[in-house]
């Protein structure tokens, strides 16, 4: 077999390697030694820095790139989120960027050569009140001028959908309907890191781990370049791509964001047969359910809402997602749960992404994803390559630069003011 | 969870404080603009010790401000809130 067959992966290829017991295997990215200079150096290895890297390469022809990465590449919270990919925001300006990623993710696995697992099983909001049913047409409404789908359900709708909510007048949290969008769904996060680091290493991306950047390189005001733990390397543009270390990475240049960083935590259940069919939410509660494709059920919900760069969440905030969960669909109550965590989450001001130039020439951000990047992570790569490879931001990110905060053009779509907690 | 020793109750259990914002945070009414902006819309948010302010809000109820390590969680020092702190 040749070596263009080897690094194609294809059904015909796994027939190919099972005649010869599967030990035509190799790794899916290099493990090269940092070169000295990049046209482009992007802090942090997670879903949305190698996605950069990768349409940096592919669509702007870009081919000295490096992605340099603290740890392990997607182990940080691409690898800590519950995996929710939708576009059903209210408001025009994010919707109509997370809506140009839906559609991103719906050829994703093509476009990659891997299989995202991207399935779109439909992502329900759940009413309580007469007061969300109103919010969640209203919601509806300005999706579907978008041009995006949206449903607006009925009690019993939701009912059918999703057989074992608790639909009984007298439920802790009493369901009046939904909101569903039947593109959203899930997709598995590992592979959405592997696979585009493996996109982006085949079109000549450096992707080095077991880097962390401890300073830039500066001359004049401008940073040319960044100083590691394997050494100084210069760059034309250096992106800040870091999630919950934003603060910290931003802060080695002197600078103050508005951003702050907490715990936002996730859990799984032991494997069942499917019992959730779709993504159950609630914005009321802030509650999300979903089923993963090996039966766990997955649970989110409150940040724990105080500042911390630890890994690791408080157990009495997990013990409210579950009682959320539990008054929701009450069979969830005889799992057993197998496993926890927690990412640091990038907490903006105004609860909407930061994409853009910074105050320190040559240093660009991409951050603020609160506890809702995973899904943005196709369309936060692509117009973040765009302003990278341009210096000019794509339209889309256009109006979430950093200097919206001064400006007072924020985009809040809960309406909390500037405050990263209390979202 | 953490043990926060309340200035004013002695030492109780997280569950019983919330955390309002940082020290730096606070804004004087007497602030230039400049200054207001930058302290109601950035911070320094360290991977490290800051100051914060946080509230015994299901116990005293108090204002104190607690200087803590971000990253290991360790509580350097607790006082309690004078005016100059409070938001």
């Amino acid at each position: 077999m040749d070596a263009d067959c080897m690094s194609r992966y294809s059904a015909f290829g796994l027939l190919r390697g099972a005649l010869g017991g599967q030990r035509h295997w190799q790794p899916a990215w290099r493990d090269p030694e940092p070169k000295t200079s990049y046209d482009i150096i992007i802090i942090g290895g997670g879903g949305h820095g190698l996605a950069t890297a990768f349409y940096l390469a592919k669509v702007h022809g870009l081919r000295k790139i490096a992605v340099l990465e603290k740890s392990w590449i997607g182990g940080g919270n691409t690898g800590r989120n519950t995996t929710l990919v939708r576009s059903n925001y209210r408001q025009k300006l994010l919707h109509d960027f997370f809506e140009f990623g839906l559609k991103m993710w719906e050829h994703l696995s093509d476009e990659l050569n891997y299989n995202v697992m991207f399935s779109p099983r439909g992502a329900l909001m759940l009413g309580h009140s007469d007061a969300d049913m109103t919010r969640l047409a209203e919601r509806g409404d300005a999706m579907r001028v978008s041009g995006i789908d949206a449903d607006l359900l009925t009690r019993d709708q939701v009912a059918k959908l999703e057989p074992l909510l608790d639909m009984s007048r007298t439920a802790r949290f009493p369901i009046m309907g939904g909101l569903t969008q039947r593109r959203g769904g899930t997709a598995r996060h590992d592979a959405v890191a592997w696979g585009y680091a493996r996109a982006a290493d085949s079109l000549g991306v450096d992707i080095i781990q077991q880097c962390e950047v401890t300073g830039y390189i500066r001359d004049g005001g401008a940073v040319v370049g960044v100083q590691t733990t394997r050494g100084r390397i210069a760059a034309g543009r250096v992106g800040i791509c870091v999630a919950g270390n934003s603060g910290h990475v931003a802060g080695l240049a002197g600078l103050k964001l508005p951003i702050e960083s907490q715990t936002l935590q996730a859990l799984v259940t032991e494997g069942v047969k499917p019992m959730v069919n779709g993504v159950i939410m609630s914005q009321s509660l802030h509650c999300y359910i979903s089923q993963s494709d090996k039966g766990g059920i997955v649970m989110g919900g409150d940040p724990d809402n105080w500042p911390s760069y630890a890994q690791r969440g408080q157990p009495m905030v997990t013990g409210h997602a579950i009682a959320q969960a539990i008054a929701l669909v009450p069979a969830l109550s005889r799992l057993r749960m197998v496993r926890t965590w927690a990412g640091v989450t990038d907490m903006s001001f105004d609860g909407s992404p930061i994409i853009g130039e910074t105050p320190v020439p040559g240093l660009y951000l991409n951050g603020g994803w609160c506890y809702g990047g995973f899904k943005a992570t196709p369309a936060s790569g692509w117009t973040y390559a765009h302003t990278l490879a341009t210096g000019k931001p794509h339209e889309l990110n256009a109006p979430f630069a950093l200097d919206r905060y001064r400006s007072g053009a924020t985009i809040d779509e809960n309406g909390v003011g500037p405050m990263p907690n209390h979202r | 969870m953490l043990l926060i020793a309340c200035p004013h109750c002695g030492p109780r259990a997280q569950i019983e404080f919330t955390y309002e914002r940082t020290v730096d945070s606070v804004v004087q009414p007497a602030a230039p603009a400049d200054e207001a902006m930058e302290r109601l819309f950035t911070r320094a948010n360290p991977r490290s010790i800051d100051d914060e302010i946080w509230r015994h809000s299901f116990g005293c109820r108090a204002w104190l401000v607690m200087t803590r390590h971000r990253a290991t969680h360790e509580i350097v020092a607790i006082r309690a809130a004078g005016p100059e702190a409070l938001p």
